[in-house]
């Protein structure tokens, strides 16, 4: 995240900086010289007044802040529910065995897909954008769960045993603790999965998000408004998962540092 | 088999086990039989190695007299009492070092002694002192992965006494490690069963290791496994093994160990074990 000592990090952070000043700049000029309308790809400066417009006049902190909430709620309930199925069916080989077949079905039906059908059921509220999300950061986390209490070392189990470990010390002690990286990993796909959740559900219907806005912008061939959207959304993805990537960095304090997943 | 004194009492005791494992679908044999008929027994205080061939069921003689698994037949006995699942007595060890990388060293030490409710203050001063004498003291808050293979080695041992079992079950304890970690290893672990004047069942594939180790070394053949001999060391110093390796007494008992095993006659290896042909 920070560049360190080693030159050949510091090297990569300066190529890195580099390209972004030079693809700003390509935003900013190239359209011009390659006699791109600025209705198609509108350069930069259109890009950032419009931005400044649309927080005057077009409530974008709004349309903002509720998508972040959509996110976040969305991102919180789906974890949670993805993190307690995996528990659940990795505690139980038969439950899995029974309802595997389903859980993949579900799992390769493309969750987006059911936005509208969400909207039929909830209206143009808030709750049908969070329930895509939920579903859509459901399976890598419970995927990722339960893929870690399978591959436990069953030699660790046996020591716990050996030590006279009742099955709730079994979990907390060894199986919970074993399955936090491989939850991580999910949290960190859930994070961006969560915003394309959001998103499909307000491109759908509705008349408050940044999917919203985004629609709006279209409608009105006002390509800096989409333009604006799209780089709200990229933010609002990179800010949640960062905030996992710092919540993983503080929980698995314990790995060596290139085992920790999620370089920036 | 032993004839014990019978003035020291008897630690752990195996009474004709026999162990059989379902066929798991491939050669249609029926059921494996591990070991067959194994009786033997370790006196308080007293050190017995087990060595064979691989696959002979040491290891299934280790799992059921931890309690992990039943015998097919008879019993394993700790104190005279017949072992019915995992006890606080027992404790066991093995090549893998099973730390576990989300609790420091000292929390590692202590896994055992937290899940058998030992009050905290007690444990930590368990762990505290096993990690003195194990020269381990200033790594108590270091993770596993900052430590080198012996230095782990030392932390699962510190872990197996922290419990203060009555019998140790130790199940190829130093065979991952360089022969150098390793020569010390069985230095500070034969001191510490000295010490603590532990019982402890080794199971070993290095001779010398058992020999140096051991006041007993018990023998078994290939699969089905039966105790083929048992070899009485001899030696004085069996705190010592890097001493007594010294003594040429023991180049005659792993001579002896190494005949009874058929190594001296590698080629021979398809060849069809001692009374099980």
């Amino acid at each position: 995240m920070k560049p360190g000592g080693d030159p050949s990090m510091r090297k990569g952070a300066g190529a890195s900086l580099a390209l972004l000043v030079f693809f700003l700049a390509a935003w900013e000029w190239g359209p011009q010289a390659l006699g791109v309308p600025s209705f198609i790809v509108p350069p930069l400066s259109t890009v950032a007044t419009e931005f400044v417009h649309a927080f005057q006049f077009d409530h974008l902190l709004l349309h903002t802040g509720v998508t972040i909430g959509e996110v976040l709620a969305g991102f919180v309930l789906g974890s949670l529910l993805g993190a307690f199925v995996g528990y659940l069916l990795g505690m139980s080989p038969a439950a899995e065995l029974a309802l595997s077949p389903y859980i993949l079905a579900l799992q390769i039906a493309p969750k987006v897909a059911f936005a509208p059908l969400f909207i039929l059921w909830m209206g143009f509220t808030v709750y049908p954008k969070i329930l895509v999300a939920i579903l859509i950061v459901f399976f890598p986390v419970m995927v990722n769960v339960l893929t870690a209490l399978r591959n436990v070392d069953p030699d660790l189990i046996n020591l716990a045993r050996a030590f006279t470990a009742t099955r709730a010390q079994i979990f907390w002690k060894i199986e919970f603790p074993n399955s936090m990286p491989p939850m991580f990993a999910g949290l960190r796909i859930g994070a961006t999965l969560a915003v394309v959740g959001v998103v499909v559900g307000e491109l759908v219907g509705g008349n408050v998000g940044l999917g919203y806005l985004l629609t709006f912008g279209e409608g009105q061939a006002n390509t800096p408004l989409v333009f604006v959207s799209i780089v709200m959304l990229t933010l609002v993805g990179g800010i949640a998962y960062l905030a996992v990537i710092l919540v993983e960095r503080r929980v698995l304090h314990y790995l060596p540092k290139r085992e920790l997943g999620g370089e920036l | 088999m032993p004839s014990p004194s019978a003035s020291v009492p008897l630690r752990l005791e195996y009474r004709d086990v026999t162990m059989r494992f379902a066929d798991r679908g491939g050669s249609g044999s029926g059921a494996l039989t591990a070991v067959r008929g194994v009786s033997f027994a370790v006196r308080d205080g007293e050190v017995v190695s087990l060595i064979g061939p691989s696959g002979c069921g040491k290891s299934t003689l280790l799992n059921i007299g931890s309690g992990l698994m039943a015998p097919s037949k008879g019993a394993a006995l700790v104190d005279g009492a017949p072992v019915a699942g995992p006890n606080a007595h027992v404790a066991f060890m093995l090549q893998k070092d099973l730390l576990l990388p989300w609790r420091t060293v000292a929390q590692n030490v202590m896994f055992g002694v937290e899940i058998q409710g030992v009050p905290a203050p007690d444990r930590r001063q368990r762990a505290a002192n096993l990690l003195e004498q194990f020269n381990l003291a200033e790594f108590s808050d270091a993770y596993p992965h900052q430590l080198s293979g012996g230095m782990r080695q030392r932390v699962a041992l510190a872990r197996t006494l922290a419990v203060d079992p009555h019998v140790l079950l130790l199940d190829e304890p130093f065979s991952a490690v360089d022969a150098q970690t390793r020569m010390s290893l069985q230095r500070d672990l034969a001191q510490t069963l000295a010490r603590a004047q532990k019982t402890a069942l080794l199971i070993t594939h290095d001779l010398f290791e058992a020999v140096t180790l051991s006041d007993r070394v018990l023998v078994m053949s290939r699969r089905p496994g039966v105790i083929i001999d048992e070899i009485a060391i001899d030696v004085p110093g069996r705190d010592d093994p890097i001493g007594r390796r010294a003594d040429p007494r023991v180049a005659g008992y792993v001579a002896r160990l190494m005949d009874r095993l058929d190594i001296a006659h590698a080629p021979r290896e398809r060849q069809p074990a001692a009374g099980s042909a």
